[in-house]
C-alpha cells in the first residue's frame, strides 16, 4: 500500500500548492483590484479610524476631525461650512472626497509618501497614525466679503495676489453645508444629497473653476493686449466704431450694448472704446488683428482649453473653434464660442497688474506633518508672459479709465486706484445675461486682482458684478492696513 | 491483519529509536508562546490594554498542552513529534481570531451576547478530554478494527440523525447537519466522518484482495469486476442522500473523496480512482440540475461579483478582506474581517488571510501541510495493513477538507459548509478532530516503537471499545 500512498502524499502536496498559488494570486495580484472595489469599505473605516487631518485658513480650521463614539472614530467637521464649501468640499461616506478633501487626500488621510518617515516612526512608538493640515491661502476677509457679494445670486469670485499667484478667495453660490454630506448617518446624507440635486442650480458644483461661461466683454482685454502687442496700436490709436457693423461674408448686423452708438463720428481712440465696452470697435479691431494673433494672445493669458489642478481640477477655458471672419468679430467681443472660468478671468486681471507676467494659481501654501511641522511650502512659478511691461501698463491705463469714466464706475474704492473692465456677455433668448468684472487694485502696485461672475444676474457687469468686485478689493486692502 | 509490509525507517528490532518526547515539548511551548503573544497583540491593537483574562486563559491554554504532553509521554511515547505542536498552534490561533472577532462584535454592540472564544477554550478542553480517553483506553489501534461495523452504524447514524429531525432543531443557514439541544448545537456529521474512516479502514483491508481483482484492461488500466462496484456505489448514494436530505455539499464531497481515495490505497488501482471521478462528476452534474441550492453556489462560485448582493455576498468579503489583506496583512486586530459574514467558523482563514497577510496564511496552509504529512508518514511506516489505511485516511481526511474549506473561501472550488479544522469555531469540529488526532498519535507511536518491545499487557485491551464511541 505504500506506492498509493506515497502518490496521494504527492497529491496532497499538489492540492496545497494550488491554495498557496490562489491565494498569492488574490492577495498579490488582484489586491489592490480587491482593496479599492467600491463595495470594499475596509479601506474607508480605516480613514475613518485616523484623525485626518484639517483643512486651515489663516489659523483657523475650517475642516477638522473630532473623535466620536461611533464604529467610524472620527467625525468630519467645518465650522464655517457654507463660507468655505467651495474650497473645501466634504468627505462622505457615501459620495467619497471631493474638492480640496478630494484634492489633497494623501496629505489629509496620512498616506502621502512625505508623510511615509513618520508613519514608520509611528509604527515603533506607537503614536496613533494621523493626517497632516492643508493651510490654505485664503484670506478670510476676502472670501467673507466675497460670499456677501454673492448672496441671493447664482455665481462665483475668484481673488488672486498677482505677484505669486495666491488664491485669496474663492467662492461660489448656491452654498451648501459639507458638514451635513459628512455626517456618520448615510440616511441624512442620501437625504441632503437629493435636496442639494432638486435645486435648479447644484451648490456643490464650484462655478469658480469646474465650469465655463462666455465671458463677453471681459475678453476684449485680451484683444486689446493683442493690438498693443502687434506693435501696430496705441491707447490713443483712432479704430472704426460703427453704430452697426456687418459681419463680413455674412448679412448679420452686429450692434453695441442696447442698440447705443459708441461715437458720433463712428470712430474713437482704443482706450475710449475699452473705457465704453464699444461692441462694434472691438469686433472689427479682431477681424484686423486675425485669428492668430487673438488666439495666440488669449493662449498666453491661459485659454489653452487644457484643464489646470491647483490643486483643484479647474475646468479648461478657451476661444473655440472660429470658422469664419464673421465668427472671429464675434468671438472678439466674447460671444460665440469663447468660454472662461472665473478663475481664469481673475487670471487675465492678474497677469495685466503683475506688469505682464502670469503666475500660477495656487490654493495650498503650506502641508504640515501631524505635529504641526511644514513639511512642504508653496513655491510660486511663473505660468507665462503674455505681454510685455510696456503694454501692461499701457492695459492698465485703459482698464483705470473703465473704472474711472466707464462702465466699471461701481468698483470705485474711494481713495484707492482701481482698474477693470465688466462684462455683459449673452446667453440665450429670452435668458438673463451673465454678468462679468474682472479688475485689480490699487492699480499702480496691485496687492489684488479679482473675478466677479454672476451667472444670468439680468443687468450689466457694470451694474451687478462691479460693486461686488469693489467689495472684496476693499475688503483686502483695508485688512493689508492698506 | 494482511501482509504486513517493511518500509526502511521502521525502526529495526533491538535498536534506540529517540523518541524526541522533549522536541515535542519544546515546540509545544513554542505554540503556547505564539498563541498568547498573539493574544497580547490582539488586546493591545484593539482596546489598547491586556484584558485580566488573558492570564487565566494562558494557563489554561498551556495546562492543556502539559497535559496532552504527559499522556503522551505516558501512554504513547514513540508518537511522531510534530503532530501534536502543529495542533497546539492551529487551535491557538484559531482562539486568537475566535477573540479578535468577539472583541470587534462588542465594539460594534456593547451588548453583543456571549464571547465565543472561552466557549471553544471549554470545547478545547473537552477535545483534550477525549483525546486523553484516546490514548489511555485505546492502547492499540488494532482494536478498532474489532468494532469497524459498529462504528460503521454509528457513523451512518450520526450522518442521518439531522436529517430526519425537524428542521428547527437540525437546520442552521438552510444546512440540516445539526442537533440543538440546550442551547449547544452540535454537528454529528464530524463524528461520524471518524467512525466511517475506521470502518472503510477494517472493511477495506478485509476485501481489497477481492476489490483489487481486475476483471480487463482497458488503455492499460486494470478495470474492476463489475461486482466488485457495489462498495463505492453504496457510499456513493449515500453521499447523494446527505446532500439531497441535509443540503450539505461539504459533507457530501468530504464522505465520499475519503472513499475513494482510501479504496484507491486499498487496492492500489487507480481505476478506482477513475471510477469515482466519474461518479463525481456524474452526481455533481444530477446535482446542479436537479437541486436550486446546488446551482446558486455553483452560479456564485463562477462569478461571485455578479451576485455580490446577494448570495455572493460572503465569498465577495472574503476576497475583499484577503485583498486588503495584501503580503503583510493588517496585522492582528488592525483589519475588518468582521465584515465578512460568519468569520468565526466556515471564514476564519480569511480573517486569517486579512489580519496576517499572505505570508500568515501561507504559514497556516503549511503547518497542515505538516500535520497531513506527518500523518502519512505515519501510514507509511506503520507495519500492519489497518494502520496504514486508518492513518492514511484520517490524515488525508484532514487535508482534504482543508482544501475544500479553504478552496471554497478563497473562490477555488464552490463554497461548502465545512470548517477548518481546529481553528474554525465549532466545538463538534474540534473535539471530533482532537480524536482523530489521538487515534493518529496512538499509530504513529506504534509506528515508530521499535518491533521487540513487550506487547501491550492483554488485559488493558478488553476495556477498550465502549468508552472510544462515546464521543
Amino acid at each position: 500500500m505504500n506506492a498509493p500512498l506515497r502518490r496521494v502524499a504527492i497529491s496532497v502536496l499538489v492540492l496545497f500548492t494550488l491554495l498557496i498559488l490562489n491565494v498569492n494570486y488574490i492577495q498579490v495580484v488582484r489586491s489592490d483590484e480587491l482593496r479599492e472595489d467600491a463595495g470594499n469599505t475596509r479601506v474607508l473605516t480605516e480613514e475613518y479610524s485616523r484623525e485626518r487631518g484639517s483643512i486651515v485658513v489663516d489659523g483657523t480650521e475650517v475642516a477638522l476631525s473630532v473623535p466620536t463614539q461611533d464604529t467610524l472614530e472620527y467625525l468630519r467637521q467645518y465650522p464655517q461650512g457654507p463660507t468655505y464649501a467651495a474650497v473645501t468640499g466634504y468627505y462622505s461616506l457615501i459620495y467619497g472626497a471631493w474638492q480640496m478633501e478630494d484634492a489633497e487626500n494623501d496629505i489629509l488621510a496620512g498616506s502621502a509618501d512625505r508623510l511615509a518617515l513618520r508613519r514608520l516612526a509611528d509604527l515603533f512608538t506607537g503614536r496613533d497614525p494621523a493626517g497632516g493640515d492643508v493651510v490654505l491661502t485664503l484670506d478670510p476677509a476676502v472670501q467673507e466679503a466675497a460670499m456677501a457679494g454673492l448672496d441671493g445670486v447664482t455665481g462665483a469670485v475668484v481673488a488672486l495676489d498677482p505677484s505669486t499667484g495666491a488664491v485669496l478667495g474663492m467662492a461660489s453660490t448656491p452654498t451648501y453645508d459639507p458638514a451635513q454630506l459628512s455626517s456618520h448617518d448615510p440616511a441624512a446624507i442620501r437625504a441632503y444629497a437629493d435636496e442639494l440635486g432638486a435645486m435648479e442650480a447644484d451648490p456643490r458644483l464650484n462655478r469658480a473653476i469646474q465650469d465655463n461661461y462666455p465671458p463677453g466683454s471681459v475678453f476684449k482685454v485680451i484683444v486689446s493686449a493683442a493690438a498693443l502687442s502687434s506693435g501696430e496700436y496705441t491707447p490713443d490709436t483712432v479704430i472704426p466704431a460703427p453704430d452697426t457693423l456687418t459681419l463680413p461674408g455674412t448679412s448679420t448686423t452686429l450692434e453695441n450694448f442696447n442698440g447705443s452708438s459708441c461715437s458720433s463720428s463712428q470712430e474713437q481712440s482704443l482706450i475710449d472704446a475699452l473705457t465704453i465696452s464699444c461692441n462694434t470697435a472691438f469686433a472689427q479691431l479682431g477681424i484686423d488683428l486675425g485669428e492668430d494673433r487673438v488666439r495666440e494672445m488669449a493662449e498666453a493669458f491661459g485659454m489653452t482649453g487644457d484643464g489646470m489642478e491647483i490643486p483643484l481640477e479647474v475646468a479648461g477655458s478657451s476661444v473655440g473653434d472660429i470658422e469664419s471672419e464673421a465668427a472671429l468679430g464675434q468671438s472678439s467681443i466674447g460671444q460665440r464660442d469663447v468660454r472662461m472660468t472665473p478663475l481664469q478671468a481673475a487670471m487675465v486681471a492678474a497677469a495685466v497688474g503683475n506688469d505682464g507676467t502670469l503666475m500660477t494659481p495656487y490654493l495650498v501654501d503650506q502641508v504640515r506633518a501631524p505635529d504641526r511641522t511644514v513639511i512642504d511650502r508653496a513655491d510660486p512659478e511663473e505660468f507665462s508672459t503674455p505681454v510685455t511691461p510696456e503694454v501692461a501698463d499701457q492695459l492698465q491705463e485703459m482698464m483705470e479709465s473703465v473704472v474711472a469714466n466707464g462702465s466699471g464706475r461701481a468698483a470705485r474704492i474711494p481713495g484707492v486706484a482701481v482698474a477693470g473692465k465688466t462684462g455683459t456677455a449673452q446667453v440665450a433668448e429670452d435668458v438673463p445675461d451673465h454678468n462679468w468684472f474682472i479688475g485689480f487694485a490699487p492699480a499702480d502696485d496691485p496687492q489684488i486682482a479679482v473675478a466677479v461672475f454672476v451667472a444670468n444676474g439680468g443687468g450689466t457687469g457694470g451694474d451687478v458684478s462691479a460693486p461686488i468686485a469693489g467689495d472684496v478689493m476693499q475688503a483686502y486692502l483695508e485688512g493689508q492696513g492698506g | 491483519m494482511g501482509s504486513p509490509s517493511t518500509d526502511p525507517r521502521a525502526a529495526l528490532p533491538g535498536t534506540v529509536v529517540p523518541k524526541r518526547r522533549n522536541t515535542e515539548l519544546a515546540m509545544l511551548g513554542f505554540a503556547v508562546l505564539i498563541t498568547l503573544a498573539a493574544q497580547c497583540i490582539v488586546d493591545l491593537t484593539v482596546t489598547g490594554s491586556l484584558r485580566p483574562e488573558l492570564a487565566t486563559f494562558g494557563g489554561w491554554f498551556a495546562a492543556l498542552w502539559v497535559v496532552v504532553h504527559l499522556v503522551v509521554r505516558r501512554f504513547a511515547p514513540y508518537a511522531d513529534p510534530l503532530l501534536l505542536p502543529a495542533v497546539a498552534v492551529l487551535s491557538g490561533l484559531g482562539l486568537t481570531m475566535i477573540h479578535r472577532l468577539d472583541l470587534a462584535a462588542l465594539q460594534a454592540d456593547a451588548e453583543a451576547g456571549r464571547e465565543d472564544a472561552p466557549v471553544q477554550l471549554l470545547w478545547a478542553t473537552v477535545g483534550v478530554a477525549l483525546f486523553v480517553a484516546i490514548l489511555v483506553v485505546l492502547r492499540d489501534h488494532r482494536l478498532l478494527s474489532r468494532f469497524a461495523y459498529t462504528l460503521g452504524l454509528v457513523g451512518l447514524v450520526l450522518l442521518a440523525i439531522p436529517a430526519v429531525l425537524p428542521a428547527s432543531v437540525s437546520e442552521v443557514y438552510g444546512a440540516k447537519i445539526w442537533i440543538r439541544v440546550a442551547g449547544f448545537s452540535i454537528q454529528p456529521g464530524e463524528f461520524a466522518k471518524i467512525c466511517l474512516i475506521v470502518f472503510f479502514a477494517a472493511y477495506l483491508v478485509d476485501k481489497r484482495d477481492v476489490l483489487a481483482l481486475a476483471s480487463r484492461r482497458v488503455a492499460g488500466l486494470e478495470l474492476p469486476r463489475g461486482r466488485d462496484l457495489g462498495p463505492v456505489l453504496a457510499v456513493w448514494v449515500v453521499s447523494i442522500l446527505v446532500l439531497v436530505f441535509e443540503r450539505d455539499l461539504g459533507s457530501s464531497l468530504l464522505l465520499f473523496g475519503i472513499f475513494v481515495v482510501m479504496l484507491y490505497i486499498a487496492t492500489e488501482r487507480a481505476s478506482w480512482l477513475l471510477i469515482g471521478l466519474g461518479l463525481f462528476a456524474a452526481g455533481a452534474f444530477l446535482a446542479y440540475q436537479l437541486f436550486g441550492h446546488v446551482r446558486v453556489r455553483v452560479d456564485t462560485w463562477l462569478d461571485p461579483f455578479a451576485y455580490r448582493d446577494e448570495g455572493g455576498y460572503q465569498l465577495v468579503q472574503s476576497l475583499f478582506g484577503l485583498g486588503t489583506g495584501g503580503l503583510f496583512g493588517a496585522g492582528l486586530g488592525g483589519g475588518r474581517p468582521d465584515q465578512v459574514p460568519v468569520a468565526k467558523s466556515d471564514f476564519i482563514a480569511a480573517a486569517i488571510g486579512e489580519e496576517l497577510g499572505l505570508f500568515g496564511l501561507v504559514a497556516v496552509i503549511v503547518i497542515y501541510l505538516v500535520l497531513v504529512e506527518r500523518g502519512l508518514r505515519t501510514s507509511l511506516v506503520v507495519r500492519d495493513a489497518f494502520g496504514k489505511l486508518l492513518a492514511g485516511g484520517l490524515a488525508f481526511a484532514v487535508a482534504w477538507q482543508l482544501f475544500v474549506v479553504l478552496g471554497g473561501v478563497t473562490g477555488l472550488l464552490p463554497l461548502t459548509g465545512l470548517t477548518t479544522p481546529f481553528v474554525a469555531y465549532g466545538g463538534s469540529s474540534l473535539v471530533a478532530n482532537f480524536g482523530l488526532v489521538a487515534v493518529l498519535v496512538r499509530i504513529s507511536d506504534a509506528a515508530r516503537r521499535p518491533a521487540t518491545p513487550p506487547p501491550p499487557p492483554k488485559q488493558a485491551l478488553g476495556e477498550a471499545p465502549t468508552e472510544v464511541v462515546s464521543s
